[in-house]
C-alpha cells in the first residue's frame, strides 16, 4: 500500500526525476531549469525530507503537553502509553482531530472575512464591493427564511450578513442556521441522534481543542464524533456561506470558456499571479489591472501586451471560474511559475502559500507580496489590503508589479508552451441552468443508469504521489464507466490543464455518459469552483436526496482526495462523510498507528453517519473501488446497474 | 584471481548530534520486517524487532549499534561459528549454527545483542542487502540530524578531521576528547552554529 516514490526518484536519472515527478508536461522543462538556475523546489526538499518520521506517518507522537513529547512504539517493545498514560488510540485520535480543526478553522475563518465584507456593503465602508447577484441574494435569503418583499438589496445584505456573522459564535444548543436552512431533513435527523449537530463555528473548533488538550477526551470514537460535527460547522455553514456570499458579491458562476497552465505567462506583458484563497482581493486585484493609468505605464516600461493576470491555487480558481483569468497551475506549480523568469509579483492571501517562494523569488526579480495581517513571510513585501479602499490599495499592488517589469531579465525567462482549453463554471445554479432549470435529467439520467453516478473528486497535489497522475487516471477510469465527476480545488485545475474539462472529452466517456453529456453540450467532468465550494457538491447531493426523497447516504454518490496534503482537506473529507458520502483518501493519513481509529474511520462510521474513508494509494485501483460503492448502492435502491 | 582491495567503509556514531528521536530504531525495525515498508511492517506478527538502540546517558542521547569490531570478541567467543564475518567485514549471525548460548552478549563490549528463544540472537547485520544494492544502511538514512553518517572511512575521518580543525582554530578544541557534551547543546549543533 505505501507509495514509495521517494525511493524511486532518489535513484532516477536527472531525465527521469523530472518527468517522474508529475504527469504534467511543464513540470519537468522548468525542474530542469530550476536546477541549472540552482534552486531547491518542493520535490528536491520532499527527497531531502526521506525518509520521513515513522512516529508521524503514524500519528503516535503526542506533544499536547509539556510532560511530553510522547510517542508510542509502534512494534510494541517500548511504552505503549504517553506519560499521561494515553494510547496509541488516544493520541492518533486526537492528533487527526486537531487537524480536522485546524481545517474547519481554516475555511471558516476565510468565510468569516467574506462575511465581514459582505456586512461592509450594507454598512457603507466596503465601498469598492457591491451586490453582483441578486437572483443569488434573495434566493439565499428565502433560503435562510428572511423576507424580502419590499426591502432594498442591502437590507436583505443586512440581514443575511448578520445570521452569518452570528453562525461563528452564537450563544445556545440551536443547530447552526446555514446548515438549517440548506441540509436536507433526513440527514439532520442523523445527525440529531448521534448528538452531533453543529452549534456554532468557532465553538466547535474550540471545543475540539479543549478536547484534545491534556487530560480530556481520551475517547477515540467520542474524538471522532465531535470532529464530524466540526468538520459539519465547515462544511454546511462555514464553507457554504463563502460561497454563497462570494457568489452574491461577485457573481455565480456560469459557463465560461478558459485556458489553464503556465503556457498563459506572457513575455510581452506584465505577469500578476494571484494565490492563495479569498476573492475578495483577487478579483480587486483583478479589477485593477484593468486600470488604464497602469496599462499604460506597463506599455511605457516595455509592456507591450499590458498587465497580464493569472490565477494560482483556489484564488485562481475564484477568478478563472467568475471572470475567466486564466490558471497558470496548482499547488506544487507555484514555484516553477517564479521559475520561469517572467512573473513580475505573486500576490497571496492565506492558505497553501508556500514559503519558499521567498526564497525561490529572491534569485529572480519577482516580488512577492503579502497582503494579509494573519500571512507574514520573512522576506515579502507586505501591503496589507485595506478593504475599506480595497481598489486603491489592489492599484498600489500592482503599480508596484508593473514598476518591477524592468527588472525582468530576458536572458533568464522560459515559459513553457504548454496550455489548455477548458469549459469551467459550474455552479449548482449554471448545472441546473444547463438542465433546462430542473433537476429531472439529471437524476432521470442516474436513475436509469445512463449516468451510473457522481463522484466529487477534490483536493491539493502532494509530492508523495506523481503530481496531477492520480486525478487525471482516477477522473478517466471514473468517466470511462459512466460516472459523473465533479469536483473543485487543485483537482479542478489538474482537469483544466490535462483538457478533461473540454466539451470534447465526452468522447472519453461511456456510452450513457456521453450521450448526456453531448445534449446538454458539457464535458464530462465539471468544475464547481475553489476548495471552500466543495459546499456546492454539498447543495447538489441535498438537492438530488430530496427530489428522490432518500437520504443523502442512499445515493450512488462517492467522494475522492487523490492527492490530498492539507489540514483543510480532512475537514471536507469528513464532513462529506458525515454527510452520507463515502471518501476515498489517496495518500495515507496518519492514523495507521491505532487500529482502532482505523476501524472508526473505516467501517464504523458507516454504520453512524453512512460515510467512511477508504485510502488507496494506486489511482486505477481507487477508481474501481469507488465504482463497486457506486453499484452497490444502485443495488440497494433498486436501479439497474 | 586478482585481488579486489575492498575499501574500508564505517558507520560514524556521533553524540553531539543525537536529538533522541528514535527513527533509527523505526528504520531499523522496518528494514528487518518482511513487507520492508512501515505500514506493512507495523502490521507483522510477531513484530519485526530494532537492533539499534538510542541510550540516554548523563544527558546525552546515544545511537548504540553494533560497532562491527576487528576483532571481534563475540566473533572469537562464538564455540559454533556461529558469529562470523561476511566478506565486507560485517560480523552477522548464522541461527541455524546458533545454539543459544548467550557467549556474545557476554564478549560484546557494547552490549549490542539480544537474545529471545525463538529467533536466537538477533543482532545488527549492517543492512547488508541494502549495502549490496548500494544503499546506506537504514539507520543512517534515517537519521535526520547525521548522528548516524555512514561512508568511506577515510572521507569520513577527513571530514571529522576538518570539523575539529575547524574548532581548533577558533580556540573552542579540547584536545583528545573523543565523546563530550556539546558545549551550547545538541541544537546548537544541530543549527551549525
Amino acid at each position: 500500500m505505501e507509495e514509495r516514490i521517494y525511493e524511486r526518484l532518489m535513484k532516477a536519472s536527472r531525465r527521469e526525476f523530472y518527468e517522474g515527478v508529475s504527469s504534467d508536461p511543464t513540470v519537468p522543462q522548468l525542474l530542469e531549469k530550476a536546477e541549472r538556475d540552482k534552486i531547491e523546489t518542493v520535490w528536491h526538499r520532499y527527497l531531502a525530507q526521506q525518509p520521513q518520521c515513522g512516529f508521524g506517518l503514524l500519528g503516535v507522537c503526542c506533544r499536547n503537553c509539556n510532560m511530553g513529547p510522547c510517542r508510542i512504539d509502534p512494534f510494541g517493545y517500548g511504552p505503549q502509553k504517553g506519560v499521561c498514560g494515553a494510547t496509541a488510540d488516544t493520541i492518533v485520535a486526537r492528533n487527526l482531530m486537531r487537524m480536522l480543526a485546524a481545517g474547519a478553522a481554516a475555511h471558516s475563518d476565510h468565510a468569516r472575512d467574506i462575511a465581514e465584507v459582505f456586512m461592509g456593503i450594507p454598512e457603507g465602508w466596503a465601498k469598492d464591493y457591491g451586490i453582483n447577484d441578486r437572483e443569488k441574494l434573495v434566493a439565499v435569503a428565502e433560503r435562510l427564511g428572511i423576507e424580502t418583499d419590499g426591502k432594498d438589496e442591502k437590507e436583505i445584505a443586512r440581514e443575511i450578513a448578520e445570521i452569518a456573522l452570528m453562525e461563528f459564535g452564537k450563544p445556545g444548543e440551536d443547530p447552526l442556521k446555514f446548515l438549517e436552512a440548506y441540509a436536507p431533513e433526513k440527514r439532520k435527523e442523523v445527525w440529531k441522534k448521534l448528538g452531533i449537530t453543529p452549534r456554532a463555528i468557532d465553538r466547535e473548533v474550540t471545543e475540539m481543542m479543549h478536547r484534545t488538550h491534556m487530560g480530556v477526551d481520551a475517547d477515540p470514537l467520542s474524538l471522532i464524533a465531535h470532529g464530524l460535527r466540526t468538520a459539519l460547522a465547515d462544511g454546511w455553514s462555514g464553507s457554504l456561506m463563502a460561497t454563497e456570499l462570494s457568489d452574491i458579491m461577485f457573481g455565480t458562476p456560469k459557463p465560461i470558456k478558459v485556458w489553464a497552465n503556465l503556457g498563459v505567462l506572457r513575455e510581452d506583458a506584465v505577469n500578476i499571479m494571484v494565490h492563495g484563497h479569498n476573492p475578495v482581493l483577487s478579483m480587486k486585484i483583478v479589477e485593477a489591472a484593468k486600470d488604464p493609468e497602469l496599462n499604460e505605464l506597463a506599455k511605457k516600461l516595455g509592456a507591450t501586451g499590458g498587465i497580464n493576470v493569472v490565477g494560482m491555487c483556489c484564488t485562481g480558481n475564484e477568478v478563472l471560474v467568475r471572470l475567466g483569468i486564466p490558471v497558470a497551475g496548482n499547488l506544487l506549480q507555484q514555484e516553477l511559475a517564479i521559475i520561469t523568469g517572467a512573473l513580475e509579483a505573486v500576490v497571496v492571501d492565506y492558505q497553501c502559500i508556500m514559503p519558499a517562494l521567498v526564497d525561490v523569488a529572491s534569485c529572480y526579480h519577482t516580488k512577492v507580496i503579502t497582503t494579509e495581517p494573519k500571512t507574514h513571510i520573512p522576506g515579502a513585501l507586505h501591503i496589507e489590503f485595506d478593504k475599506a479602499n480595497a481598489l486603491e490599495t489592489a492599484k498600489e499592488i500592482v503599480r508596484v508589479a508593473v514598476e518591477n517589469f524592468p527588472n525582468r531579465r530576458k536572458d533568464r525567462v522560459f515559459i513553457p508552451k504548454e496550455k489548455m482549453e477548458a469549459v469551467v463554471g459550474f455552479s449548482v445554479e449554471a448545472i441546473l441552468k444547463a438542465l433546462g432549470g430542473t433537476l429531472k435529467p439529471l437524476a432521470e439520467a442516474l436513475k436509469v443508469g445512463k449516468i451510473k453516478g457522481i463522484a466529487g473528486v477534490v483536493g491539493c497535489t502532494n509530492p508523495k504521489t506523481r503530481h496531477d497522475y492520480s486525478h487525471v487516471t482516477i477522473t478517466k477510469e471514473l468517466i470511462k464507466n459512466d460516472v459523473l465527476v465533479v469536483g473543485t480545488g487543485c483537482w479542478a485545475i489538474t482537469m483544466s490543464k490535462a483538457g478533461l474539462f473540454k466539451p470534447e472529452a465526452a468522447e472519453l466517456a461511456g456510452p450513457g455518459l456521453k450521450e448526456v453529456c453531448k445534449s446538454l453540450g458539457i464535458p464530462p467532468a465539471l468544475h464547481m469552483g475553489s476548495c471552500v465550494d466543495c459546499s456546492r457538491m454539498l447543495v447538489a447531493i441535498a438537492a438530488l436526496a430530496d427530489y428522490f426523497g432518500v437520504d443523502m447516504s442512499d445515493l450512488p454518490v462517492v467522494g475522492s482526495a487523490p492527492e490530498w496534503m492539507s489540514e483543510k482537506a480532512v475537514s471536507i473529507g469528513a464532513y462529506f462523510v458525515a454527510s452520507g458520502v463515502p471518501v476515498h483518501l489517496g495518500t495515507v493519513p496518519p492514523v495507521l498507528g491505532s487500529k482502532r481509529v482505523v476501524e472508526i474511520l473505516t467501517e464504523e462510521a458507516e454504520k453512524l453517519v453512512g460515510g467512511k474513508f477508504f485510502v488507496e494509494t494506486d489511482p486505477k485501483k481507487a477508481a474501481e473501488a469507488m465504482l463497486n460503492i457506486i453499484i452497490e448502492k444502485r443495488k440497494r435502491l433498486g436501479w439497474p446497474v | 584471481m586478482e585481488a579486489v582491495t575492498i575499501p574500508e567503509y564505517l558507520i560514524y556514531v556521533d553524540p553531539s548530534r543525537c536529538v533522541g528521536c528514535r527513527s533509527c530504531e523505526l528504520a531499523c525495525a522496518v528494514e528487518h520486517s518482511s513487507s520492508k515498508t512501515l505500514y506493512g511492517a507495523i502490521a507483522e506478527l510477531p513484530p519485526p524487532r530494532p537492533r539499534t538502540k538510542v541510550i540516554p546517558a548523563d544527558g546525552i542521547y546515544v545511537p548504540m549499534r553494533c560497532m562491527h569490531c576487528d576483532p571481534a570478541p563475540c566473533v572469537e567467543a562464538c564455540p559454533t561459528g556461529s558469529m562470523h564475518k561476511t566478506e565486507e567485514g560485517f560480523v552477522i549471525s548464522n541461527p541455524r549454527k546458533c545454539i543459544g548460548c548467550r557467549t556474545c552478549l557476554l564478549a560484546c563490549p557494547f552490549g549490542h545483542p539480544s537474545y529471545s528463544s525463538e529467533n536466537k540472537v538477533i543482532k545488527c547485520d549492517h543492512c547488508v542487502d541494502r549495502i549490496r544494492a548500494g544503499l546506506p544502511p537504514a539507520c543512517v538514512e534515517a537519521c535526520p540530524t547525521g548522528a548516524l553518517r555512514y561512508g568511506r572511512a577515510e572521507e569520513l575521518l577527513d571530514e571529522e578531521k576538518r570539523r575539529r580543525a575547524l574548532e581548533l582554530i577558533l580556540g573552542l578544541g579540547e584536545g583528545g576528547v573523543v565523546y563530550r557534551k556539546a558545549r551550547e547543546g545538541a541544537l546548537h549543533a544541530l543549527l551549525g552554529r
